[in-house]
């Protein structure tokens, strides 16, 4: 039951999200530039990019909590600006920040979703018990909220997103201020929920390894444009090769960088960085005309490499706190 | 059917809430306490108005405190609401913003009403004998009032981003509105700039239509006292439902 790769077997519906040039401007300041999507049923679909770069606004647009400044969206079929009940009615959606009620018990949050989002009288009972089994928070359901822990919160907020059956799930930064342990443990359930309730899931986020991990096709955006956008597989083919690191005081690039097998020569501070086709065979020689370097390290290309190719700047973890733009984005929905 | 559905559950969480936080309920009804025993009983122990104790005599007035400290802020509360994100998940719900403004408004309603109905029984020990009928107009009066106060409260708290005007609304709206309301002494009298100020007052006609039914003293007919309280709060129930559905 527990199968790691879900893309794999998984065949993929009708298109359930579609947008064309899906723009979003806060006056002269364009936070979504022009965004073609196409999302189809039962993907798990990443928005990767820095803080700032416009997932969350895009999410908030198709989540009809911003208007779109031009374009086009569609979410399970329905208009994102002129039918908006109907599209709320098709999504779940878990916040950044923690959006469950912390004076009410895990179940009585469940419970006020289930009202306010239409779940028949007959099936909310049981329906609340499936969604807490799947989160793991059965014995936990009478608590408080303000005595869970920040991962809890963020599965009952999962549960809750599901709650109403909705097709397509967005999860906004899902494992963002949680621990490494905490982190991998949402995946599970994020995984699992894929498995056993067949949702579409939009997910935003920072983080390489969270995209790898669970998306079957990751857009990556950057400064409100999707710069590229496929499987996180031929993502890390289009690199070119894998990526040998050296720290190196002073190499000598120009012997290395006209060899026939080197994709790419990036330089900063203290490091090389080369991408390299078939590696294995050519480390040696590339060693031996470079330089002495103090450490060597080769890899498979990783989404941040692949971010990095498409971007030429890499996503760096201390965003993690959020931009300015961010938060302003934030407020902006919050409030008015 | 959703509708309903949804404005029970806005409602069901304020009750919940309130129930919870008990402190609030303590704090809330403290200060009028405080106004009643000692500021009452104090001044109650050398005077009397129209032949009724002090004391007795700003009971209503008392009564009408309770109802617009707890309503407005209560109304105000929204801005917490905004920042713990809670009310995103309402914004999202498929629910019209009139039905989350009135799911709002009715707990607040409940709110309030709770404290001004432990707020009456304490007039038992000051020895007002109700009635049925006194009881239910009362009741009638500060629902009203309610309604109006809290919708002010959320109407304020959906333009405000952080509680840090919190103050500002208390010193520059609520005493203002309390002080001039004719809650701590008798309307007929007054210079008259005093009085232009009291008969603008909406909370004038509160304080004047329970004094009425509780205590048979009063400037205005307790049947005009009603119809200016219902207008107040039509009139606020509708721009907080208008305030509501320009909130994104």
């Amino acid at each position: 039951m527990n199968d790691f790769s879900i893309a794999s077997d998984r065949a993929f519906g009708q298109v359930v999200i579609e947008t064309s040039g899906l723009t979003k401007k806060f006056g002269h300041l364009v936070a979504v530039d022009h965004i073609d999507l196409s999302i189809r049923e039962g993907e798990v679909f990443g928005l990767l990019g820095p803080n700032g770069a416009g997932k969350t606004t895009t999410l908030s647009m198709l989540a009809t909590l911003l208007k779109p400044t031009e374009g086009m969206g569609k979410v399970n079929k329905h208009d994102i600006v002129t039918e908006s009940d109907a599209v709320r009615r098709s999504i779940g959606i878990v916040f950044q920040d923690p959006s469950s009620d912390d004076i009410l018990t895990g179940r009585e949050n469940l419970y006020l979703h289930a009202l306010m989002f239409g779940v028949e009288s007959n099936v909310r009972e049981q329906r609340i018990a499936e969604v807490l089994k799947l989160v793991d928070l059965e014995d936990r359901a009478n608590g408080q909220v303000k005595t869970y822990s920040g991962g809890m919160r963020r599965r009952l907020e999962l549960a809750r997103g599901l709650l109403h059956r909705p097709k397509i799930l967005f999860l906004d930064e899902p494992t963002l201020g949680l621990d490494p342990q905490t982190r991998e443990h949402i995946w599970e359930y994020i995984r699992r929920l894929v498995d056993q309730e067949r949702v579409t899931v939009i997910i935003t986020t920072h983080y390489m390894d969270e995209a790898e991990h669970l998306c079957d096709r990751v857009a990556i955006i950057d400064d409100g444009k999707i710069v590229a956008l496929d499987t996180p597989e031929r993502l890390k083919q289009a690199v070119g090769g894998d990526i040998v690191r050296l720290r190196i005081k002073n190499p000598r690039l120009n012997p290395v960088k006209d060899l026939p097998y080197i994709v790419k020569v990036e330089q900063t501070d203290a490091f090389l960085l080369l991408t390299v086709k078939d590696s294995s065979t050519h480390l040696q020689e590339i060693l031996s005309l470079v330089g002495n370097a103090d450490s060597v390290e080769l890899r498979t290309p990783t989404l941040n490499d692949v971010f990095l190719n498409y971007t030429g700047h890499e996503i760096r973890e201390a965003d993690a706190e959020g931009g300015f733009f961010e938060r302003a984005t934030r407020a902006r929905s919050n409030g008015k | 059917m959703t509708e309903l559905d949804g404005l029970y559950a806005l409602w069901y969480r304020e009750f919940k809430v309130f129930l919870r936080e008990k402190s609030r309920i303590v704090s809330s009804l403290f200060t009028p306490l405080l106004w009643i025993v000692v500021f009452g009983g104090g001044l109650g122990s050398s005077v009397s108005l129209g032949g009724t104790n002090y004391q007795v005599f700003i009971f209503p007035g008392i009564l009408t405190m309770t109802i617009l400290f707890s309503s407005i802020f209560f109304g105000l509360y929204i801005v917490w609401d905004k920042r713990i994100d809670f009310f995103k998940e309402v914004l999202v719900a498929p629910l019209s913003r009139l039905t989350i403004f009135a799911g709002k408004m009715l707990g607040g309603c409940t709110d309030a009403l709770i404290q001004g109905g432990l707020m009456l029984g304490f007039g038992v020990i000051l020895g007002i004998s109700y009635s049925a009928q006194m009881v239910v107009v009362t009741i009638i009066f500060m629902l009203l009032l309610a309604s109006a106060v809290v919708s002010i409260g959320l109407i304020i708290g959906s333009f405000m981003e952080s509680p840090e005007g919190f103050n500002l609304i208390v010193s520059f709206l609520v005493f203002p509105l309390f002080f001039l309301s004719g809650a701590l002494f008798p309307i007929n009298n007054l210079p008259s700039w005093l009085h232009a100020f009291t008969t603008l007052n909406p909370v004038t006609y509160a304080v004047d239509g329970m004094r009425g039914v509780m205590l048979g003293i009063s400037t205005y007919p307790v049947i005009m006292d009603f119809g200016v309280l219902l207008g107040f709060a039509t009139v606020m129930i509708v721009i907080g439902s208008v305030a509501f559905s320009r909130m994104k």
